[in-house]
């Protein structure tokens, strides 16, 4: 039960503590949210600012331009970026956290050489195209379909929820094969290029009424067969490969902000009043216990995977309690600033558009990545052996 | 950093865990909630040195931290183990004979148990809480934990007390007292201090294996009871409840034993915030567990002869038990003011 970090851990934490401490003032305040361009901008910046430092891909091999960091350097590295109040990964989330592994454990080497280093060095924008109107938590079920035509795959379908869609160069897109075959069989794995004809993008606001998602509409979009992940027909296995890169430990940013916030909620709280009134402070007492005890799982997992080879078994759990505290946690935030928190603008000295914006913002954790309800299905038939859901 | 059980620790968890089902099967449970035998399993105890875990080789103890002592009270937890195993473990290095369990050793917080440790006789009556103390009737020293340290009171002192003839937990009799007398003060505040931090990581412990062992036989019974010709565990409303129930206990148990490690080791965080964090998820894990696991018993889960309410009943104990949730939810909104 050795909860010390290696001397190689800190040494590290020093050298990224150090270069944050230039590389964040110097990469300046994040732009309007509605300029996408120039938000495209700033995160493939502060993405070529990391890979000139020697950070960029951070639990990426070696051998693909990765740090390769142990599973607690990588830990180390999150909670730095935290501390820091380093950019969010934004724009690269797709291609460092998902695509880009993807390709490390099935790609070709052409797709590896052509993609990777173009990912690291922030030149290449990725998205995610699994879902469907029809295929949700219910992913297999999608009905895109991507026929044989020579040498390129025709492409047809309705993707929505696509985050970056209008600003990705790429896509990992999910499409049937095979209609005959069992719906989990007949799916394939493609890197779409976003400027093929055919391809159209339609902006979806969101309760925050921001365009971070779109729909996107596929009409005859001639993908190459050489754009192929994994073989025919085996895009679903080729997309569960990705987890194994998970780790788990990118949580820790998260959960270091879910702590400071509460930190800085007692501060406003006791600045303002507020603090006085003890239902307040025990029931901000209790989040704050909760968030150090998924602090602490997270390393109990993140040991857990490292000393088993098998990352992500207990994910589920952590990924249930963190979107759920995070949501009463904001929700408290918001209640703290009473009629203040009517507006999404700053009122006075009071920091309501972080704080209103970012609960508005918790409401989609617990529906992005599978629902808490899906997690709870995954739990009770992994963890604890239960009958399992129609598929 | 490798925040899992060493082997040792392992191997720790393992023997304790046999010994546990040997000792304490829920058939011999059921039959200590009748007629107690604590004297029989205080030797029993000692033997597998429970009590004397964490004192120095030297003095005679097994040498082990409060890593490991979070490991042994989480499986004592998690087969009711009746009686003030948590005192007489305490208390090892304070009172001669505790560690060897011939002395057997119960205790009193005064700080929140609200006892009125003034000695006059009136206190209940203007509204203090009452002394009940916990196999009260059986004790050979009572340690009281009050604010200027440790005081020791004998048991032949208890005398007054009545029995409490229907205590909530069958398992834990309680000695009714018309006030606490005086004592013999065996340790300085510091101390006192201590064992209430120490003694919040092991509640937690407890309520640690309350969860696991409610959530074991929740699903146990889900998987076996039958329904609309399925099992119950078919169905998504229990499927989510055991879910929730295992989230709770995976959160438990990382907070106390990173708790267990930070008293170990305080560089690697506060002791004070880490106890009070896993007293609070742990006693929620517990509680909320116990219930849900009455819940998908159905009927069965109201009775006497099933365990569940033996888990409930020993998860209100627990909260009872030093320290109560509330003030350490207080313990962590000071933290937050402070940046601790
Ligand atoms: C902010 C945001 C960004 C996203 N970005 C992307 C992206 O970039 N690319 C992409 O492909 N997708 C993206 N998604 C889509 C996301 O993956 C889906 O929204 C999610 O999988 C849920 O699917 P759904 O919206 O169709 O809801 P549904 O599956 O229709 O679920 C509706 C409700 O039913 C419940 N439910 C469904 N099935 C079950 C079941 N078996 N048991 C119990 N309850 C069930 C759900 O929990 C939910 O409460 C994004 C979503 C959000 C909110």
């Amino acid at each position: 039960m050795d909860l010390r970090y290696s001397e190689a851990d800190e040494q590290l934490r020093a050298e990224l503590r150090a270069w944050l401490a230039e590389a964040v003032p110097a990469h300046g305040a994040p732009p309007p949210r509605d300029d996408w361009p120039a938000r495209r901008a700033y995160d493939t910046g502060w993405q070529q600012r990391l890979h000139s430092a020697g950070y960029a891909g951070i639990n990426w091999p070696a051998e693909f331009g990765g740090r390769a960091a142990s599973a607690t350097g990588e830990l180390v590295y999150y909670e730095e970026m935290a501390r820091a109040g380093a950019p969010y990964i934004g724009h690269n989330f797709v291609g460092i956290r998902h695509g880009g592994p993807t390709l490390i454990a099935e790609g070709s080497d052409a797709q590896k050489r052509r993609h990777l280093p173009r990912i690291l060095r922030g030149e290449e924008v990725w998205c995610q195209g699994f879902s469907e109107p029809g295929a949700g938590s219910d992913l297999a079920a999608l009905q895109t379909s991507a026929v044989r035509d020579g040498d390129c795959y025709v492409v047809n379908g309705h993707k929505t929820w696509t985050s970056f869609a209008h600003t990705a160069d790429y896509c990992e897109l999910l499409a049937r094969t095979d209609p005959n075959a069992p719906k989990h069989r007949g799916i394939s794995w493609l890197i779409m290029p976003m400027d093929l004809p055919g391809i159209e993008i339609r902006p979806l606001p969101t309760l925050l009424g921001e365009s971070d998602f779109s729909e996107v509409f596929l009409s005859d979009v001639r993908v190459p067969v050489e754009n192929r992940v994994g073989a025919e027909n085996d895009g679903w296995r080729v997309m569960n490969v990705t987890l194994r890169f998970e780790r788990g430990s990118a949580w820790a940013s998260d959960i270091f902000e879910l702590r400071e916030f509460l930190s800085e909620l007692a501060g406003l709280a006791r600045q303002r009043g507020g603090w006085e009134n003890p239902a307040l402070r025990r029931e901000a007492g209790h989040l704050a216990a909760e968030a150090d005890a998924l602090w602490a799982l997270m390393k109990w997992q993140l040991a857990e995977a490292v000393k088993t080879g098998v990352p992500g078994v207990g994910g589920s759990a952590l990924k249930l309690a963190f979107t759920e505290l995070n949501q009463r946690v904001y929700e408290l935030g918001v209640r703290l600033l009473g009629r203040a928190g009517l507006a999404r603008e700053d009122i006075g000295a009071l920091p309501c558009a972080r704080i209103v914006d970012k609960f508005l913002n918790t409401l989609s954790l617990t529906i992005a990545a599978g629902t808490s309800q899906i997690q709870r299905n995954i739990i009770a038939e992994r963890s604890l052996g239960m009958p399992r859901e129609p598929r | 950093m490798d925040f899992q059980l060493s082997e040792d620790q392992r191997a720790l968890q393992q023997g304790i865990r046999s010994f546990c089902d040997d000792r304490y099967r829920f058939e011999r449970i059921a039959e200590l909630a009748r007629e107690p035998a604590l004297r029989d399993d205080w030797q029993a105890l000692a033997g597998m040195g429970v009590f004397g875990l964490r004192l120095p080789e030297l003095e005679g103890g097994v040498g082990l931290g409060m890593a490991e002592a979070a490991v042994v009270f989480a499986e004592l937890g998690r087969c009711l183990a009746p009686g003030p195993i948590l005192w007489s473990h305490l208390l090892a290095a304070l009172i001669p004979g505790a560690a060897s369990g011939e002395t057997l050793v119960g205790g009193l917080d005064c700080a929140h148990g609200g006892a009125d440790w003034s000695g006059r006789g009136d206190a209940e009556s203007r509204g203090a809480a009452p002394v009940l103390i916990e196999s009260g009737a059986e004790l050979d020293a009572l340690a009281v934990l009050r604010g200027d340290g440790v005081h020791r009171i004998d048991g032949p002192a208890l005398a007054a007390g009545r029995k409490v003839g229907t205590p909530l937990d069958p398992l834990t009799p309680l000695l009714h007292l018309p006030a606490l007398p005086q004592g013999e003060r065996i340790a300085d505040a510091d101390a006192a201090a201590k064992l209430r931090l120490q003694g919040a990581v092991l509640v937690a412990a407890l309520q640690l294996g309350i969860a696991e062992s409610t959530l074991e036989l929740a699903v146990a019974h889900a998987k076996t009871r039958e329904q609309f010709g399925r099992p119950i565990a078919s169905f998504q409303a229990i499927k989510h409840f055991c879910a929730d129930m295992f989230t709770r206990q995976e959160l438990a148990r990382a907070a106390v034993y990173a708790a267990a490690a930070t008293l170990d080791d305080p560089e690697i965080g506060d002791p004070t915030r880490a106890a009070a964090a896993a007293r609070i998820v742990a006693g929620e894990a517990a509680m909320k567990n116990a219930r849900q696991c009455i819940q998908i018993h159905g009927g069965m889960g109201y009775t006497w002869e099933m365990p569940p309410h033996y888990y409930l009943k020993r998860a209100l104990v627990l909260e009872q038990t030093l320290t109560p949730t509330d003030t350490h939810c207080e313990t962590m909104a000071a933290c937050l003011a402070t940046g601790g």
